[in-house]
């Protein structure tokens, strides 16, 4: 190979991705110090720190690299230490079996790159994206579809787009929290910018079928994966579904961007793409927190099964804090930055619909539809997962002697959450440098007419329709409920409070069993959505007597019908013929002496032949 | 100066006379059922007598319950404050931050009618907010901006799934029943059931003028032509009316109805949609 060259990118697009992975692995870093620590034995620690380390500078190569085959070299570097991460607790099956798929189909996904990396140098003859550039712009179409389709399908699963995401859910909760929280933070967003820069960046989007089938993916991996996060009870597990969710979203953003860069919406087109990268920063922010919380409730009380927490809030109320203001994050509820970028990402579908004709009006709208219901899902799930973990009383012996995670965990948690908020108020700072970002990959230079100050001012302009003040909401909220709080207490003084036992309809000493379970909870989501999810229940009463049950066995499973309609007959596929090729390995040295020969002779025949 | 005054002034007759719309709605009700029934003034003796009773509070509750009632209320005015010509799609937000707040807070004192509530509560409202924001896309469709315009076929339409969204999203029939305290039955008031005094009238309060909110969006979709506070009061009567009859006329549905009865919503909003394209 020759003239493998380091040289770096140096334009805001990668500079943008090194600060957002920075900003992440800081606080995980700090985090992981007193989450492993009395866990394992010390050498041990240290191979798994250096790991984590070396996975994050293999991510920063990752995103600076211009040199194709070195950015191909960094990527299998950051896809083997994160899958060493992985097996972290070796010890625990599920692990192995998690790494062994997270294995497989980042494998598969590098075997596409790899495809359309090498179909790149065919045809232009160069490995700096930079002197690819200028010579694939007068590559035809066709070939350019088929290394749109490589490209997306490997980054597409390393990004967990759906229906090549069923590794993420298995992998991302088996490594230790705070490496699960820079993969579910940052790694998965390196394939959003492998997509931004050898799709957008590169190739351009010279079909409109590019930027709607980006959109399509997007509105089924979000949906996807928020509904399969609403039947998740593992809280790890649940947060990893949620980063498909957000893949979706982030997605929309980028879809709708070379959707409209295509039809020659050049300035909606940086707007659309500055609202995908903000809700790439919130997401990498409010998701790592929320790992990390979970890393500390798994700290505190050595399950991360909801069903058997509660009542966290009580005695870890600082984690709980930190966690609510994630959880606020995620299902876009003002003032955190959440609420900004969904928000800015269904203004712009609004105004795509508004701007575009015919069909794409109607995707749009279907889109903005869909991404209202991933909203109103999101929040429905985190209700549960916040409600359920945190509030009412613990349900199990674990969640009762919780106690608060040092305060170094804390710290982290705290500067992510501090974050949140400023990343939502700060919107028009924030986004002028992500419109800056954008316009080095669309390739058009912000329109200068245009200021994101007119988003987020506090009373429209003339000229200016759309408007949201995120620092004038919280002003808002925050006088009138404290302006009601003191309207109350003046007229009709302080509220008189007395502590008493929750209603139980005069049967005496609920216990926590009698509280709502997560189960329970989503049980209209899995009925109402059982064409999708597929539920299967079994209850069994084990009867004293006739009349008496003395308890009941209740079990319900979904269905995953993506591993068992696409993956698995591909994986029996393998099988079967793997039994074939069985029998033609029988054991016997004179058959096997007999393919010698009989291979001898073909390839005699072939020299000849030549 | 007059121009800042106006929003003012509006807000706060809006918040206000919120519980004298459930009033008169609680009195359409009785007349038509040929009952007597209470004043319509009787929303605000109850927050009255609410504000100055003593509240019972679940020992097993956090902050999150009792910093739930002021987070709702300041929502739902942030919200109405958004109304006149505001961003329409930050308001569903909105909505849904104080929703959220009012769903953990009835997880918070480990009832199981809380549970039940809230499990209820976010199950329906996540599947009306796509409805609502293709009536907003709708609207903004029509006038080309987020504001709120003149009456055609395709703004009838909006109208139509907007009052089937406002029946789900104010607790009424068919879809919930605010008079009823059984525990099959009941949403918004499972969630509520452990408030009591104070937090209790605050949350009341909220709902009204939720209510208010959702009846002035529809208003402001039919007949836009006249924009006299006169005529919109009729609208609103006509609307108050329109709520009452459906609650006398149409039974409860099943919980797992709502799906099929929003997807109803959301087919008439998508269908206002395409009226818009096709310019009628």
């Amino acid at each position: 190979m020759p003239g493998l060259e380091f040289s770096f990118f140096n334009d805001p697009l990668s500079w943008f991705f090194v600060a957002v992975i920075l900003t992440l692995a800081i606080p995980s870093l700090l985090f992981s110090y007193e989450y492993l620590k009395g866990k394992y034995s010390a050498r041990k620690l240290i191979l798994g720190q250096a790991a984590t380390f070396a996975f994050v500078i293999a991510m920063l190569l990752v995103v600076t690299v211009r040199h194709i085959f070195v950015f191909l070299i960094f990527w299998e570097l950051m896809s083997l230490l994160s899958y060493f991460l992985i097996l972290f607790e070796k010890e625990n099956e599920r692990s192995v079996l998690a790494g062994t798929i997270y294995l497989v189909m980042t494998h598969v996904g590098t075997a596409f790159l790899a495809a359309a990396f090498f179909l790149i140098y065919k045809y232009t003859g160069a490995w700096d994206i930079l002197a690819v550039k200028p010579a694939l712009a007068s590559l035809p179409l066709a070939q350019k579809n088929l290394l749109f389709i490589f490209l997306l399908a490997g980054f597409g699963a390393k990004a967990g787009i759906v229906p090549l995401h069923i590794w993420l859910p298995y992998a991302h909760p088996q490594a230790p929290s705070h490496v699960s929280s820079l993969m579910s933070g940052v790694m998965i967003k390196t394939a959003i910018y492998g997509m931004l820069r050898f799709i957008f960046f590169l190739l351009g989007a010279p079909a409109p079928w590019w930027g709607a089938l980006i959109l399509v993916l997007a509105a089924v991996s979000s949906l996807v994966g928020v509904l399969y996060a609403l039947i998740e009870h593992d809280l790890k597990t649940l947060l990893a579904y949620h980063s498909v969710e957000n893949i979706g979203i982030i997605l929309f953003g980028v879809g709708a961007a070379m959707l409209f860069s295509q039809t020659g919406l050049t300035a909606l087109s940086v707007l659309a793409l500055a609202a995908g990268l903000y809700h790439l920063v919130n997401h990498a922010i409010f998701k790592g927190l929320l790992f990390l919380g979970a890393g500390s409730v798994y700290k505190a009380t050595g399950t991360r099964d909801i069903e058997k927490l509660g009542g966290l809030i009580h005695n870890m109320p600082w984690t709980a804090l930190f966690f609510l203001v994630g959880a606020m994050s995620i299902s876009a509820l003002p003032p955190f930055n959440g609420f900004v970028s969904e928000w800015l990402t269904m203004v712009v579908l609004f105004l795509g619909a508004m701007s575009l004709a015919g069909g794409l009006k109607i995707l749009l709208a279907l889109c903005a539809a869909a991404l209202a219901l991933t909203g109103g899902l999101a929040a429905a799930c985190f209700v549960k997962a916040f409600g359920i973990t945190f509030l009412a009383r613990p349900r199990s012996h674990k969640a009762e002697l919780a106690k608060e995670v040092p305060i170094s965990m804390n710290l982290a948690s705290g500067f992510l959450a501090l974050l949140c908020l400023l990343l939502g108020l700060g919107a028009p700072l924030v986004l002028k440098p992500l419109m800056a970002v954008a316009g080095t990959v669309t390739g058009a230079p912000v329109p200068a007419s245009f200021s994101p100050v007119d988003l987020f001012v506090f009373t429209p302009q003339p000229g200016s329709v759309i408007h949201l003040s995120p620092v004038l909401i919280l002003i808002l909220l925050a006088a009138i409920g404290g302006a009601a709080f003191l309207l109350f207490n003046l007229v009709w003084g302080r509220s008189k409070q007395t502590v008493g036992q929750t209603w139980d309809c005069g049967y005496y000493r609920l216990t926590p069993v009698n509280e709502y379970t997560a189960t329970a909870f989503s049980k209209p989501f899995r009925i109402a959505f059982s064409f999708f999810l597929q539920p299967y229940r079994k209850i069994q009463a084990y009867k004293e007597s006739h009349y008496h049950i003395r308890s009941l066995a209740y079990e319900t499973r979904t269905k995953k019908i993506f591993g068992e309609f696409l993956y698995a007959p591909f994986v029996g596929l393998l099988f079967n013929s793997g039994k074939l090729f069985r029998k033609a390995q029988p054991g016997s040295i004179h058959l096997y002496l007999g393919y010698i020969f009989a291979t001898l002779i073909v390839l005699l025949l072939f020299v000849r032949n030549i | 100066m007059t121009t800042n005054l106006y929003p003012m002034t509006q807000l706060i007759l809006l918040i206000v006379l919120a519980p004298l719309v459930s009033g008169i709605i609680t009195k359409i009700k009785n007349n038509l059922r040929l009952r007597k029934g209470p004043g319509i003034f009787q929303p605000y003796y109850n927050l009255a007598k609410y504000l100055a009773k003593e509240e019972i509070i679940s020992e097993h509750a956090s902050w999150i319950f009792r910093a739930a009632p002021y987070i709702v209320l300041s929502a739902t005015v942030t919200a109405a404050a958004l109304l006149p010509a505001g961003d329409l799609i930050a308001l569903v937000f909105l909505l849904a931050l104080g929703r959220f707040f009012l769903a953990l807070a009835s997880l918070d004192p480990a009832s199981a009618f809380g549970g039940m509530g809230s499990s209820r509560e976010m199950f329906i409202s996540s599947l009306v907010e796509p409805v609502l924001l293709l009536v907003i896309l709708g609207i903004s469709l029509s006038a080309g901006t987020f504001g709120v315009r003149p009456m055609t076929f395709s703004a009838g339409l909006a109208a139509i799934a907007l009052f089937l969204v406002t029946l789900a999203e104010t607790g009424r029939i068919p879809v919930d029943n605010q008079e009823t305290h059984l525990e099959l039955t009941m949403v918004h008031e499972a969630m509520v059931l452990e408030y009591s005094g104070r937090s209790l009238a605050i949350l009341e309060l909220s709902a009204y003028i939720k209510q208010l909110v959702f009846f002035t969006l529809i208003a402001s979709l039919l007949f836009t032509a006249q924009a006299s506070i006169l005529f919109f009061i009729i609208k609103l009567a006509g609307i108050a009316t329109a709520v009452a009859a459906v609650e006398l006329l149409v039974a409860k549905m099943r919980l797992f109805r709502v799906v099929d009865y929003l997807a109803f919503a959301g087919i008439i909003a998508f269908l206002s949609m395409i009226a818009i394209m096709l310019g009628v």
